[in-house]
């Protein structure tokens, strides 16, 4: 989707979202700190420096999050190799075209029903957003059972109240799905093209839902007012935010943005984790198409996933907003047993800012000014 | 070693290896030829510093740029051989060598006070002035026994770091 080889420095308006990095970076001061007054030698030993950048290129835990773990092969023996065959002609033969069957189904009878109440009833808003809504959540139950589907939802439903958004971590387009099924959620999401660009401008946007496009740089200012309306309005859908704002590959959390913590409303999290033994559910849009990802899931033998309702929480007194976050990010972490990583997400897309780079040179530069001072 | 194939053989793994002079074993090798098949996303058969620059810790370090202009385009025999000099058992001429090189931007066998400077300047950045980086650097070659003019050879660079001995190792994860 996203073209690798193009990154752009990001703005500096990506800096005001970050919590310090210093926190979470390996420990060990990265330039070193000379005991007793600098000499040639402190200044010629690069060699921490240089050992952060052999670490980084070895392994980092940015590209970890968003590395697919598909499921170990079992059919290397004798005997489970014909037992895998067997699996994939049930899977592709007789569960795929069933599953086909039951989702063409399902959208004939939402279509079958959707349009004409979308029409027909133009006139009496309140009982068509009740009809609409309750046909999403139809369609993605057929969804949901098109991929056997089958979601465990711990806590207590949400419920329709004003003042309040909900957040979860995202693995895939199919999140919004599996929590659409319980409860008519109005998302927040990337623009995309094709089929779902589709269904984003006519279904989607009839629930409540907002674009925005990472790409254009003004967007930001527009996105968040478009929330702070629709979190005031009593009447819309409770709204579903992705914090991360990105797929992350269920092993771990990116940074939550702190656009959807500073409304002034309760959180309410939301975890969700999969269960990998059936099917890997990370959508890595650099590989795959979501057409293509969906198919993937259809051909597998289930999808199985854990939902967490988690207690609402509320901005404490003197707490930022991405104080807030990150304690909402550790809340959903620990329940979905993922590891928390410093990365904003959207640096899949652009280069990390010089802030960075230039902390540690300001700390190596106050070592070496010190040295002029002790004269 | 096909470059779009993502199976090295014993063979590969052995051709590598000596390549490296043995700094890392087969199984740190088949380690890296993952991770290099990661970052070397466009199945070119090298990283580009694109590439590199995707992965946001190394980014973000000061020598990033420098280090890119050795380590941009290698193959994966080359990268390995580029990463020896961070295994537990490169030997300490083979760090120092390392950073001698790293300096030596001309690649003229020596490093003088300009390439010094350059150094400090991406370690620093603009926290301080250009005068203040010269006068330290003047005053600490002093000290050493250098002249401003003189430039440093590698003999000099092991005996500046030599002792007491440098600490520049990765550890390569092996599942």
């Amino acid at each position: 989707m996203s073209d690798p080889g193009k990154l752009n420095t990001s703005s500096s308006e990506l800096d005001l979202d970050r919590p310090n990095i210093e926190d979470y970076l390996p420990s060990g001061t990265s330039i070193h700190e000379p005991h007793g007054q600098l000499r040639l030698r402190d200044l010629l030993d690069i060699s921490p420096t240089l050992t952060e950048a052999a670490g980084a290129i070895i392994d980092d835990s940015f590209t970890r999050c968003f590395k697919s773990n598909p499921p170990e092969p079992w059919n290397w023996n004798v005997y489970l190799f014909p037992l895998w065959c067997c699996g994939v002609v049930v899977r592709y033969g007789i569960l795929f075209p069933v599953r086909v069957i039951v989702l063409a189904i399902g959208w004939i009878i939402f279509l079958s029903a959707y349009i004409p109440v979308h029409v027909l009833l133009k006139g009496h808003d309140k009982l068509r957003k009740k009809i609409e809504r309750y046909l999403v959540e139809l369609i993605c139950s057929f969804f949901v059972a098109s991929w056997t589907g089958v979601v465990k939802y711990h806590g207590p439903r949400p419920s329709m109240r004003p003042k309040q958004v909900f957040v979860s971590n995202h693995t895939s387009m199919i999140d919004f799905i599996v929590l659409e099924q319980m409860t008519p959620f109005a998302v927040i999401m990337q623009k995309h093209p094709g089929w779902v660009g589709l269904l984003q401008s006519t279904i989607l946007d009839s629930l409540g839902c907002i674009w925005f496009n990472r790409s254009e740089a003004k967007d930001r200012e527009t996105v968040a007012k478009k929330l702070r309306d629709h979190v005031q309005g009593s009447d819309n859908n409770p709204l579903l935010i992705f914090p991360e704002g990105t797929c992350v590959n269920n092993h771990y959390t990116v940074m939550f943005k702190k656009g959807a913590f500073e409304l002034g409303c309760t959180v309410c999290p939301i975890a969700v984790k999969y269960n990998k033994i059936f099917v890997d559910a990370f959508w890595n849009s650099r590989k795959q198409s979501f057409t293509m990802h969906l198919l993937q899931l259809m051909t597998s033998w289930a999808v199985v996933c854990d939902v967490w309702y988690l207690e609402p929480q509320t901005l404490k007194p003197g707490e930022t907003a991405i104080e807030f976050a990150e304690r909402v990010r550790d809340i959903i972490s620990v329940r979905a047993g993922l590891k928390m990583v410093p990365w904003d997400g959207y640096l899949k897309y652009s280069r990390p800012s010089p802030k960075h780079r230039e902390q540690k040179q300001q700390s190596f530069a106050e070592t070496i000014l010190r040295r002029l001072e002790e004269q | 070693m096909g470059n779009s194939s993502s199976m090295l053989t014993q063979y590969d793994i052995e051709e590598v290896q000596g390549h490296c002079n043995h700094a890392f074993s087969q199984q740190e090798i088949v380690s890296l030829y993952q991770r290099f098949c990661q970052l070397d996303r466009s199945s070119g058969g090298f990283i580009s510093a694109d590439e590199f620059l995707s992965v946001p810790e190394f980014a973000v370090n000061p020598l990033a740029q420098r280090l890119l202009r050795t380590v941009d385009g290698l193959n994966f025999k080359e990268f390995v051989a580029f990463l020896s000099a961070f295994s537990p058992r490169a030997t300490l001429q083979q760090k120092i060598e390392f950073i001698f090189k790293l300096y030596d931007s001309g690649g003229k066998g020596s490093v003088s006070y300009k390439d010094i400077l350059d150094v400090l300047r991406d370690l620093t950045g603009h926290f301080i002035s250009e005068e203040q980086r010269e006068q330290v650097l003047k005053q600490v070659l002093e000290e050493a026994g250098y002249r401003k003019d003189s430039s440093l050879v590698f003999a000099d660079f092991v005996k500046i770091l030599g002792n007491p001995g440098l600490k520049m190792e990765v550890e390569v994860p092996v599942d």
